[in-house]
């Protein structure tokens, strides 16, 4: 088809299209909405997904774990490890690595003098785990912990309330230690945190790991090694480095020790497609009804064009360019009303409402949308593909008509 | 002198329902090139549908047709809209023009499916509006113009792209008898000015007394053949 020709389709679409007014509206405010819902809904969710992750990944799990293998499925003190070695420190030390710390991680009972409780006894290394994990940004009364010999402890607010303890007060650990022997040592609770979620501050407890292992007899071995990565897109490169640095040993991805986190991120993708599908085909409805509408008011004109040369295939693509004119013309105001909400909500939609259930699911109340490229160009493309391949009936339908009959259509 | 048609045992029948109606039967006819040819006859007499067979907008239950050396009846429809497009002009009793184009660009509609470019085809356009009497009026979309006016667009149109022939279907039946006089005179300006053939299907004396041949139909038969100068 000639520059020529296009641009005749181009001017017939463009001016059929505003032959009737309100028609034309209606279904651009179809479009348009359909498109914006899509777009806002994405960005909503997948805010909401990488929110979640985030927190998971800063819940100590970071992005990639090494353990002594078998921790995973027994996390006690027998399997524990040394600490990492020249190879392993080397890959440690590369650019892509952003943060990374050695930690004792065991099983543990606190005690006040009035309560008791099961906890994750977690020894740290309170400077290495700025930027890694959230409990450097987490006490939110008294202090963090100084050093890996800090004599002091830091409670969650939650478990704190359950201990009717409280900040300066003791509290008293238990454990078993590498000889298999019940180790107890009182520290006095130094800083409370607040976490996210609930489970995270009554199920956690931090001391300084060189106090945590004194306590269990470990010597140098810690439990586990924790690394955060600049890009959580490079994470195979490093893990097949850190891999062959750490032999004998159990290093996993995030994706490997959360699996159920990995399952919801699916789960959102698919129901956002679901999502996709179901407001495009209240969309499809409405673009095919007006297209047909439009074809069969214009019979005799089409019958005209076929008397004048045109040949089936001008009309088809005539019929289709009008579509595509909707459709993009659609697209257009959807998206921009998309990108003002998502502007507008950029300081965060409060759910705290709902947000008991959001904390259980693993999220934060506050939701900050965000705008996938991924997400917006395939909620585009799929209205662009699919209304393209759902207006080709009522074009086909134009197409097909015999100028005889058409020319003579009252 | 060659012949622009040439109709040979030409039949038409239609099936409505399970009923058959023979709208033309057995029609032979030849038509020179630079004729003006009125096709007259009652409602049903078979005029119309002689014009679309013609035309490629329908197609022969029986016979042969060819325009301009080229046998229609044989052509897909592909092949029936590029000859529509090189070698035909149409003009009907209504909705000739499309709407949203203006006078000027429906006269340019034909010659831009046939590739002509911008500013040749601007060139011709205002020529023929200029013909016509058009020339201000270039602008309008077709809803601002008279139903004369609309015709003498159409006709501009049909022979803008140089055919060698128009076929007009009832051309003046929505026009008073003055614009109908007009359009005829305009008509036979540009066969005569144009060498293009005419063939106008009409049941009105004011179209057939411009004709310089008469055809007259019956039953979908040719009754009578005569040339009036």
């Amino acid at each position: 088809m000639s520059a020529l020709n296009l641009s005749l389709l181009y001017t017939l679409a463009w001016r059929n299209v505003w032959r009737n007014r309100r028609r034309t509206l209606v279904i651009l405010l179809a479009i348009a909405f359909g498109i914006w819902s899509m777009v806002t809904l994405a960005a909503i969710m997948r805010g909401m997904i990488e929110q979640q992750v985030d927190n998971t990944i800063n819940n100590l799990t970071g992005h990639i774990q090494v353990h002594a293998v078998g921790y995973r499925d027994d996390p006690s003190i027998d399997n524990s490890m040394l600490s990492p070695g020249p190879s392993m420190l080397k890959v440690l030390r590369s650019e892509d690595v952003r943060a990374w710390a050695t930690r004792v991680r065991v099983p543990a009972v606190v005690a006040s003098e009035r309560e008791s409780t099961g906890v994750t006894l977690v020894g740290i290394d309170p400077k290495a785990e700025q930027g890694l994990s959230f409990i450097a940004k987490a006490v939110t009364e008294g202090r963090y912990l100084q050093s890996p010999g800090d004599q002091g402890l830091l409670l969650g607010r939650k478990l704190a309330e359950r201990l009717e303890t409280s900040l300066g007060k003791r509290v008293v650990l238990m454990s078993q230690d590498i000889d298999n022997e019940i180790a107890d040592r009182g520290f006095r609770v130094t800083g409370i945190f607040d976490a996210k979620m609930e489970a995270t501050e009554t199920g956690f407890v931090f001391v300084g790991r060189t106090l945590a292992q004194e306590m269990l007899k470990l010597g140098a071995r810690v439990s586990e090694l924790a690394l955060v990565v600049e890009d959580r897109q490079d994470l195979d490169a490093i893990l097949e480095r850190l891999a062959n640095a750490a032999q004998g040993l159990d290093v996993q991805p995030w994706t490997k020790l959360e699996p159920l986190l990995v399952l919801t991120v699916k789960m959102y993708d698919a129901t956002m497609l679901i999502w996709f599908v179901v407001v495009f085909l209240a969309m499809c409805f409405g673009l095919v009804n007006t297209l047909l509408m439009a074809v069969f008011e214009r019979t005799r004109e089409i019958g005209l064009f076929q008397a004048l040369g045109m040949r089936p295939r001008f009309i088809l693509s005539q019929v289709m360019l009008e579509s595509l004119t909707l459709l993009l013309t659609g697209l257009v105001i959807g998206n921009v009303l998309a990108w003002a909400t998502i502007a507008y909500l950029g300081d965060g939609l409060n759910l705290s409402a709902f947000a008991k259930g959001l904390e259980w699911a693993g999220m934060s109340s506050v939701i900050y949308p965000l705008a996938a490229a991924s997400d917006v160009v395939m909620a585009n493309l799929l209205v662009i593909v699919l209304g393209i391949i759902a207006s080709l009936y009522p074009a086909w339908r134009a197409a097909r008509y015999v100028p005889v009959e058409a020319i003579t259509r009252t | 002198m060659g012949h622009t048609v040439i109709c040979r045992r030409l039949s038409k029948t239609y099936h409505q329902d399970a009923i058959a109606v023979r709208a033309l039967s057995e029609v032979d006819l030849d038509v020179p090139k630079g004729d003006f040819v009125c096709l007259s006859g009652p409602s049903g007499s078979g005029k119309t549908t002689l014009l679309n067979l013609i035309g490629g907008l329908d197609a022969p239950t029986s016979g042969e047709i060819t325009v301009d050396g080229q046998r229609v009846d044989l052509m897909t429809q592909a092949q029936l809209a590029t000859m529509r497009l090189k070698h035909l002009g149409f003009v009907f009793q209504a909705y000739n023009l499309i709407p949203v184009l203006t006078g000027q660009e429906n006269v340019e509609f034909v010659m831009q499916l046939q590739g002509i470019g911008r500013k040749e085809r601007r060139a011709r356009a205002q020529a023929i509006l200029k013909e016509v009497g058009l020339e201000r009026l270039e602008n309008r979309r077709p809803a601002k113009l008279s139903g004369g006016q609309q015709q003498r667009v159409a006709v501009a149109r049909a022979i803008v792209s140089g055919p060698s022939l128009v076929l007009a279907d009832e051309p003046t039946a929505n026009l008073d008898s003055e614009n109908g006089e007009m359009l005829l005179e305009l008509m036979g300006r540009m066969n005569q000015e144009h060498g293009v053939t005419f063939i106008i299907a009409t049941h009105e004396q004011l179209v057939m007394d411009h004709a310089r041949r008469l055809i007259h139909l019956h039953d979908g038969r040719i009754v009578s053949d005569e040339l009036q100068r």
